[in-house]
């Protein structure tokens, strides 16, 4: 089992590069270790801005640093980041277009129990409905890498969400599919299709596996680039598959299974499932006991399939 | 060297008749900070449309982003882009929209949403002091503005990293949509709030442009510290029967008061010269 979580792939991409670049600044609300950047303000402490815990100054003034040149990097809870400062990711980012990228860590309902301060299950919802904003939620730590090294070529907006857990790997080091925004196909299948983003990619792909001894062939797309969504691969998937099931940590509203959703119904019309957290404050427990209540997991998907196939038959 | 005060009253004639025209505007505002931006463009800032994207030069940020008719007419009056353009503002399609916008020749960033220009300054002066470039930063924020608590986490990161290359100025013309700031808001300790966060405070006349013109200076030459230059005003300044007046935040005149404006602002403008 991988232990490194995406948080450190992230600081070890961002440590590579600086030691190249001068540019790439890296801000923190006194959250430099929960976002494992330990390691960057030590290899390029002159690279680095510590704010304070004020979530709105560290995105505008990440935004000055990017008209001024800079490639700023702020790390955040993604709680915090997500609406508390959604106003200025609106106006000083998404509005004037600078080259920033808010790194939303800790996200979804990683951090469990402490509730639904610190929860962030609305994030696609806000920050992708902000015009210019992208939005990224990679699965596993190499996937993670990949995202990032393209990041740091292009110079618009992006909210990249990660979680606080390690995730088991999902490609392989010698050979990780990635094109940017392009859903990465997991597992073939033409029965059906698991759209899944984050750290529920790994679920929908193990309930491929279970499926497929059941005589049930899912096609899984790892939709980490949540906006600009990969319209085509859903739009194949519809025409070419029975139904969608869709999977995120995120609550069902404006979400990864909304946005899916509406494809699916404007262009080639199939019966959607999404699995997603509900319109409530989420049940108190470490993510896997989360993710079980709600049947975000291989069984879950593997129950929504199977009622998907019987359903259309 | 021109006569500014001559100058601000031409561009406030330029306000008028954007306003007028376009029947959507602040004009209030504008002209209470009408004679910050003449000092700041026409004098204080290294900034002209040859180097508009020098990385070089001064950065300004209008933070009280209502106030943008004003700010139009100086970059026009500068030479940023032709006066002609003016005639577009609020037009359908026009890229002179109510509020700055970047997409605009000479405005650095978007603004219009209160309590966000100081923060972008602040990390303007951080990349000016990590590339040891001597650039300077300025924003304006209104003194209504101050409500906004996000100004605040701005002051205290500014005066944290000692950033004597960013000067704000607050137009303090005490008058905000609902009525007097201090009526709607209390603004009244200004002094011990900017100077608790670290700040340099310097009070100017903000409608006096050698007064102004004396604090920029000042401003410049102080070192560990940013300023801040609370530019006392009168909203409406230049036209007798809109200074001081509330209503005039954003009212639009009607034909008669259009030509009285414009009358008045052109007796102003020959006066100067006296």
């Amino acid at each position: 089992m991988n232990k490194i979580p995406n948080r450190q792939a992230i600081c070890d991409v961002l440590v590579e590069k600086a030691n190249t670049d001068n540019d790439i600044v890296v801000l923190c609300s006194d959250s430099r270790g929960s976002a494992s950047l330990a390691d960057f303000v030590t290899a390029h402490p002159d690279q680095f801005i510590e704010t304070g815990i004020a979530e709105q100054n560290i995105v505008s003034i990440a935004a000055g640093l990017a008209k001024c040149g800079k490639k700023p990097y702020v790390a955040s809870p993604a709680c915090f980041l997500s609406t508390r400062s959604m106003e200025q990711a609106k106006v000083d980012v998404a509005y004037s277009n600078t080259n920033v990228k808010l790194i939303g860590i800790s996200g979804g309902i990683s951090y469990g129990a402490l509730g639904m301060t610190h929860h962030s299950s609305t994030d696609i919802a806000t920050m992708g409905s902000i015009p210019n904003m992208r939005v990224y939620i990679p699965s596993d730590r190499l996937q993670t890498k990949k995202l990032f090294k393209c990041l740091l070529e292009d110079e618009k907006p992006a909210y990249i969400r990660v979680g606080r857990n390690p995730v088991e790997d999902l490609y392989k080091e010698e050979n990780i599919e990635f094109e940017l925004d392009r859903a990465t196909l997991v597992h073939e299948g033409n029965d059906l299709t698991i759209v899944a983003c984050g750290e529920l990619v790994s679920a929908a792909n193990n309930a491929a596996i279970e499926l497929e001894k059941q005589g049930v062939y899912a096609r899984v797309l790892d939709m980490y680039c949540v906006k600009p969504i990969d319209r085509l691969a859903i739009e194949k998937a519809a025409k070419e598959t029975k139904g969608i099931i869709t999977i995120e940590e995120h609550t069902y509203i404006g979400g990864l299974g909304a946005m899916v959703s509406q494809i699916v119904a404007n262009t080639a019309p199939k019966k959607v499932i999404n699995l997603a957290l509900p319109d409530s404050p989420v049940v108190t427990g470490v993510s896997k006991e989360v993710f079980d209540y709600y049947g975000l997991n291989k069984e879950g998907i593997v129950k929504a399939a199977m009622e998907l196939i019987n359903d259309v038959r | 060297m021109d006569n500014l005060k001559a100058v601000s009253f031409e561009l406030r004639k330029d306000v008028v008749n954007m306003i007028y025209k376009a029947k959507t505007g602040h004009m209030g505002g504008d002209f209470s900070v009408m004679d910050i931006l003449v000092t700041l463009y026409y004098k204080h800032m290294n900034i002209t449309p040859a180097t508009a994207n020098d990385p070089k030069r001064d950065r300004f940020i209008l933070s009280k982003g209502h106030s943008v008719e004003a700010l139009y007419s100086v970059l026009a009056g500068r030479g940023f882009f032709p006066k002609t353009d003016l005639e577009t503002y609020s037009q359908f399609q026009s890229k002179y929209i109510g509020h700055p916008n970047n997409k605009v020749n000479g405005i650095e960033m978007n603004s219009g949403s209160l309590g966000h220009g100081l923060s972008v300054s602040v990390g303007m002066a951080l990349a000016g002091k990590m590339d040891q470039s001597s650039y300077r930063v300025y924003t304006v924020m209104g003194d209504g503005e101050l409500a906004e608590g996000s100004v605040w986490e701005g002051a205290m990161a500014a005066g944290h990293y000692k950033l004597d290359n960013l000067t704000a100025v607050v137009d303090r013309n005490r008058l905000q949509i609902s009525g007097t700031t201090e009526e709607v808001m209390a603004q009244d300790d200004q002094d011990q709030r900017w100077s608790s966060f670290g700040w340099n405070v310097i009070h100017a006349k903000g409608n006096d442009m050698d007064s102004l013109d004396q604090a920029f200076q000042t401003a410049k030459e102080t070192k560990g510290r940013p300023t801040v230059i609370i530019a006392d005003t009168t909203k409406g300044y230049g036209v007798s029967f809109m200074e001081n007046k509330a209503g005039w935040h954003h009212r639009i005149p009607n034909q008669e008061e259009y030509e009285q404006a414009l009358a008045e602002l052109e007796q102003r403008r020959v006066a100067a010269y006296e």
